[in-house]
């Protein structure tokens, strides 16, 4: 069971609010406080990623975040609820890292800036974050990021 | 905590002193800002970023942009930027080869290439 789980509307002004409470959780879980930093961008970026493909899917459900501790190491996992679909009735997408399959939306322009910046803040959070996992579901995506916490 | 935004006149530089966080809300008020100088005439631009507190890709993109713009005028974009987790941001996406990052203002008013 996640130590704290945060669900949110898909808005950009709340993504402040994911960053604000994942730092607060990872400060007390035992998170280095020099790593803080980058739990704070990592966790941003992820999130923005979330509510970037919520939006250009037109997916209105939230996005979910969940906060860990663990004995050793502390984890958070953002989800997003946009499935891969085939695009124009092609063939199914085959699963792999997120962003690299095209997807659907209303306005392709908009669609490709969205990618764009989903793709630079999977750059930042690998260049980030020394453990990160991407998940691709049938429901949706998840970014899975750990950081070791310090004895209390 | 919002996004603040000031701009002046430095000899032929224009001067953009931005303070807070620029993130996936703020940053479309950065690009707007950007564009609007561009749209006026002004092509060498210093962007003063030692009162912004968070920074993440989507403000990146928007500098970016920025740079991109003023280019096409044959203009600059000029950061200052004395902050190591900001600096860190532009090492890990490689954007310190792409932005010149001063110490000053005074530093980047002055430069010319």
């Amino acid at each position: 069971m996640p130590t704290v789980e945060l669900l949110f509307s898909a808005l950009p002004e709340h993504v402040r609010t994911a960053r604000l409470v994942a730092a607060a959780v990872a400060r007390r879980a035992g998170v280095d406080e020099a790593v803080l930093d980058e739990v704070r961008l990592a966790v941003g970026e992820a999130c923005s990623r979330a509510v970037g493909l919520h939006r250009s899917s037109g997916v209105d459900k939230p996005v979910r975040v969940l906060l860990t501790e663990d004995e050793k190491k502390f984890s958070i996992e953002v989800g997003d609820e946009v499935p891969i679909t085939p695009v124009n009735g092609s063939a199914p997408a085959v699963p792999s890292a997120r962003g690299d399959e095209p997807r659907p939306g209303p306005a392709p322009a908009e669609d490709s800036e969205a990618d764009d910046e989903g793709q630079m803040g999977l750059a930042v959070i690998s260049g980030l974050v020394d453990d990160v996992e991407v998940i691709e579901g049938e429901n949706g995506g998840l970014i899975r990021m750990t950081w070791p916490t310090m004895a209390p | 905590m919002d996004l603040s935004l000031s701009t002046r006149t430095v000899g032929d530089r224009t001067v953009v002193e931005v303070g807070g966080e620029i993130d996936v809300y703020t940053a479309p008020k950065l690009r707007e800002q950007l564009v609007e100088l561009v749209n006026d005439g002004n092509y060498h631009l210093v962007v003063d970023m030692e009162g912004v507190d968070f920074l993440d890709s989507t403000g990146l993109g928007v500098l970016v942009g920025g740079l991109k713009r003023v280019r096409a005028h044959e203009g600059s974009l000029r950061l200052v930027c004395n902050q190591e987790r900001i600096l860190k941001i532009f090492r890990i996406t490689g954007l310190t080869k792409v932005f010149p990052i001063h110490t000053s203002v005074e530093e980047a008013v002055a430069a010319t290439d």
